[in-house]
């Protein structure tokens, strides 16, 4: 909402071209100019973000017709050469394994990575807008946005709809002037700065064992090793979670893509180690 | 909102249900320069039958088709858009849509729809622009994947496992898991996923259509299933 709205404050709005003269077009331009190009569609009842939510089960809760993907194990974490990104590839919907193969690395733009949990097209659908925002930002400003003011639009995107049923935690991770960033963003409007985080419902298997060897100061094939460990811990423990562990490395001079691995190999690799 | 004969306005919502799962099993297997797209045409609602032909496989452009099960009504006005979409396309650029831009664009086109969903599990399927066959599919609100194969629909637990097993070559030793199928295995296995299908899930059968495309354009054939 805009200050003067706040405010009610209305004799700025006959001269600042900006201000919304009525409801309706503070709504419109909230919805189409800040956030999207395009209207959203919503249900003919009078309370469509409530038909939203009782309708479109996200969070697996419910026993509704409309069973979207999720389900996730997902990881980030700063130190020395930079941040490691580790997920898993499984998505679910109800209790049938929707996709093994799922990419849940989002790759921003050579520089800024985002993770998918929660539900899957909320998190594709507004990391690409996020794209779309930090290419204009670029343009505009003739240098790379930073981790922390792409993180904010992420969160100012997501929080307009809030209460309206998305569901998304991610992590935003990057290289900028300031050196390595790291995010934690959520459908519910929170924005948390980190060394190490990690989303979804294997996320309590993947912090027992990154809590145990975590160390700012690794080495970067130590780094690779405990973010792969991590996500095979979670993959084996959790249900929900499964498939292949994607790594990423996030470096100065941008993110590279470390590997995909069965976690069907990892589980005779780790065993015959032992 | 409901309004009584007083005048005064009931505020509180009724259960709405705009719903309706009309069963039917799609499915799309993609090959190394062609693609096979097949489908039942039976049509339900519970356990009436509404009619045995109606066909859940549309063309979009000469090279990509569009196939979808869940709610019969969402998924006509789903091709609608996407069929006015992609023409305006081709009218703007003369150009066809490639099937990438197709793709994402049917992701944006379900998401444009988060609050109020299509209640559709679309496959879109085709030729990509380097001549290889491609299968997208979606979940209702657009989360998108580019995959080999891909079945949904009512019978979709049934075949699913079939296709892991003889498409994807999951859980088997020495073999090419990246191999993809020929035309003619790809084509056996769309009709033996149907007449199996068929024999145990209510909502599948009457007749199977399946679809080739390939560089030669979009070839059709129509199959009896069981009529029970």
């Amino acid at each position: 909402m805009s200050l003067d709205k706040v405010l009610k404050y209305t004799s700025a709005s006959k001269t600042n071209p900006y201000a919304f003269d009525d409801d309706e077009n503070f709504l419109k331009r909230d919805v189409t100019d800040n956030i999207s190009h395009f209207d959203f569609k919503f249900a003919p009842v009078l309370k469509p973000a409530e038909f939203a939510k009782s309708h479109i089960d996200v969070k697996s809760q419910k026993d509704s017709l409309i069973k979207l993907a999720h389900g996730t194990t997902t990881l980030a974490f700063k130190f020395k050469n930079g941040v490691i990104v580790a997920t898993d590839s499984r998505a679910t919907s109800g209790n049938v394994i929707a996709s093994q193969t799922v990419k849940k690395v989002i790759e921003i733009n050579p520089y800024l990575l985002g993770t998918m949990a929660g539900g899957a097209a909320d998190c594709s659908y507004w990391e690409r807008e996020l794209g779309r925002r930090c290419r204009l930002h670029e343009l505009a400003n003739k240098e790379r946005i930073s981790v922390a003011a792409a993180s904010k639009l992420l969160t100012n995107m997501v929080y307009s709809y809030k209460g309206m049923g998305l569901s998304m935690g991610t992590m935003i991770s990057g290289w900028d002037k300031k050196g390595p960033g790291l995010y934690y963003v959520d459908s519910e409007g929170q924005r948390i700065k980190g060394n190490l985080f990690s989303v979804g419902s294997g996320s309590t298997f993947a912090y027992g064992v990154l809590d145990t060897s975590y160390r700012y100061d690794m080495e970067t094939d130590e780094a690779i090793e405990l973010g792969r460990r991590a996500i095979y811990h979670a993959t084996h423990r959790d249900a929900m979670s499964g498939g292949y562990v994607r790594l990423y490395h996030i470096k100065k001079e941008g993110w590279e893509f470390i590997g995909l691995e069965d976690v069907e190999d990892l589980y005779y690799k780790y065993n015959n180690q032992e | 909102m409901l309004q009584h004969k007083d005048g005064s306005v009931q505020n509180h919502q009724h259960g709405w249900e705009p719903y309706v799962d009309n069963g039917g099993t799609s499915l799309a297997i993609a090959g190394e320069d062609f693609c096979v797209i097949a489908s039942d045409t039976r049509q339900s609602e519970g356990y009436s039958i509404n009619t045995r032909f109606d066909p859940k496989i549309h063309k979009i452009t000469d090279k990509i088709m569009l196939a979808t099960t869940g709610y019969s009504a969402d998924a006509k006005r789903l091709t609608e858009v996407i069929k006015m979409q992609t023409e305006r396309y081709f009218y703007k650029h003369e150009k066809n849509m490639e099937s990438h831009a197709a793709a994402q664009m049917l992701s944006v086109i379900l998401y444009q729809k988060r609050f109020f969903p299509y209640y559709v599990f679309p496959i879109l399927a085709g030729i990509d622009n380097e001549g290889k066959g491609c299968v997208y599919s979606y979940d209702p609100v657009g989360n998108m994947e580019r995959v080999t194969f891909q079945v949904y629909g009512s019978a979709s637990g049934m075949i699913q496992p079939f296709l892991d097993s003889q498409v994807g070559f999951k859980n088997q030793q020495n073999v090419d898991k990246t191999r993809l199928l020929t035309k003619e295995e790809a084509i056996s296995i769309a009709v033996d996923s149907f007449t199996a299908a068929t024999e145990r899930d209510i909502y599948t059968g009457d007749y199977l259509e399946i679809y080739i495309v390939d560089a030669n354009g979009i070839h059709r054939e129509q199959k009896p299933l069981k009529f029970d």
